[in-house]
């Protein structure tokens, strides 16, 4: 592929985002992990009212702050500098995850290294080569009623991330509602169910998709 | 009693031996104890056993501790923006029990709060569930976790009053309030020690029973991992 086929080709990171924000709701209380997923707050319409929750202890978070108002006790996961909303709140880490474990969240969007066709997600190490550690990931696959995934379709060497099977270490197991890439969007109504490919990118065709997957999925 | 002491180094007195537990809080660098660290690093204990979700980074925070290899063994979430804790743990010299940061969090929760163990979904399915018991639960799967009893705590609030009353500022709370329940004795380090009565009794996040020691930190140089910002417009 050329860069002018990537430039014409497919979503960008900006574009996947906001994909993503198509799934909010008015009245969400969403968490976003780092990377495209910190995205989607840009994206966010117009007039609809969706709170982001911060797993390291806040509700509300608010844009970047202004150089002159950064606050070194006020960040979010993925430690970045935040500010806050008039209806923002703070808590512990116990009663953040309560919040998550306990399905009170209604969304989350996620990056991930590979998507097993049975919705197995696995984003948090490469052994013997990378470990960063699962952070708060693993809760929130096991507790977020809605799990969307937003990733490249291909790895850096081309190989498909949605596969029949994960081969690294999953951080969970059945869970992926939605997977959005910079070429499709696949969707499944329940853990019981196919992914169906519901959507193409601009650009790109069924064939495309096709050839990139190794998953089995419904057109 | 007295509560309020000196210094870190006094506040530790007695209370440190080589291949203890400290159940540590703080989030990256917002809200460590980073007196208590530096103290503990001087002190020289070693083969520790920290509970925290992550390690700081390379020279800050607990990352100090790893340097100087004081510590075993790292019970932790996320290991990431810290080479040396990443490369200590791929050269098989440092142990990581790897816990997913809810799960560490009510380990250590549930430690101080007399909970021997509690069923979660998370993790079900991966290696942090392997050896470890499960049980189906209204047709779902949990496994077993156990709760942390640390034989130290070590936290980092904004203001006590000098019975120990104490509260913490906005994402600095994070780990401090669970890691403080999950240890024998709890020291905490302070910006500001204030008169007791000056705290509204409504707006305490943490109790006094929890803090049996602690020490005035101030003044601190709060670091920051990634100053992110934007601008303002154009008036």
């Amino acid at each position: 592929m050329t860069t002018h086929d990537l430039l014409t080709k497919g979503w960008t990171r900006d574009q996947m985002a906001a994909r993503a924000a198509k799934e909010l709701r008015d009245g969400y209380y969403v968490n976003l992990g780092i990377g495209i997923p910190t995205l989607v707050a840009n994206n966010i319409p117009e007039g609809m009212e969706v709170t982001l929750q911060s797993e390291n202890g806040m509700l509300g978070i608010g844009p970047f702050p202004y150089e002159d108002e950064v606050d070194p006790d006020l960040i979010n996961a993925g430690k970045q500098t935040i500010s806050e909303l008039p209806s923002s709140s703070y808590f512990d880490s116990a009663a953040s995850f309560a919040m998550i474990r306990g399905g009170h969240i209604d969304l989350t969007v996620l990056g991930a290294m590979e998507v097993s066709e049975k919705g197995d997600i696995a984003n948090w190490m490469i052994p013997g080569k990378m470990i960063k550690g699962m952070g708060g990931a693993m809760d929130l696959v096991a507790g977020v009623k809605k799990i969307i995934v937003v990733m490249e379709h291909v790895s850096k060497n081309g190989d498909p991330k949605f596969i029949p099977e994960c081969t690294l270490p999953l951080t969970g197991k059945n869970v992926v509602d939605m997977i959005i890439t910079d070429l499709a969007v696949f969707q499944r109504p329940d853990h019981d169910s196919s992914f169906k490919l519901i959507e193409l990118a601009p650009g790109v065709t069924a064939e495309d998709v096709r050839q990139k997957t190794t998953a089995h999925y419904v057109e | 009693m007295k509560k309020i002491y000196s210094s870190a180094e006094e506040a530790l007195g007695g209370l440190l031996f080589d291949g203890m537990t400290i159940a540590a809080g703080g989030f990256g660098l917002c809200g460590i104890p980073e007196r208590l660290i530096d103290a503990i690093q001087a002190s020289g204990i070693k083969d520790i056993t920290i509970a925290s979700n992550n390690a700081g980074i390379d020279n800050e925070g607990l990352g100090k501790l790893l340097r100087t290899k004081q510590v075993k063994k790292m019970i932790s979430s996320y290991v990431g923006e810290n080479k040396e804790f990443e490369r200590q743990f791929l050269a098989g010299e440092l142990e990581v029990e790897f816990t997913p940061q809810g799960t560490l969090a009510e380990r250590l929760r549930a430690g101080g709060a007399g909970i021997a163990g509690f069923y979660t979904k998370t993790g079900v399915g991966t290696v942090v569930a392997e050896g470890k018991e499960t049980k189906e639960f209204d047709g779902e799967t949990y496994v077993l976790e156990r709760g942390i009893r640390a034989d130290l705590s070590i936290i980092k609030g904004w203001k006590a009053d000098e019975s120990g009353n104490l509260v913490f500022r906005k994402t600095a709370r994070n780990f401090n309030q669970p890691a403080a329940t999950s240890g024998k004795v709890c020291i905490a380090e302070v910006e500001e020690i204030v008169p007791v009565g000056s705290l509204d009794p409504d707006s305490i996040h943490l109790p006094s029973i929890y803090v049996k020691r602690m020490i005035l930190g101030a003044p601190y140089e709060k670091k920051i991992e990634f100053r992110t910002v934007r601008q303002r417009e154009a008036a």
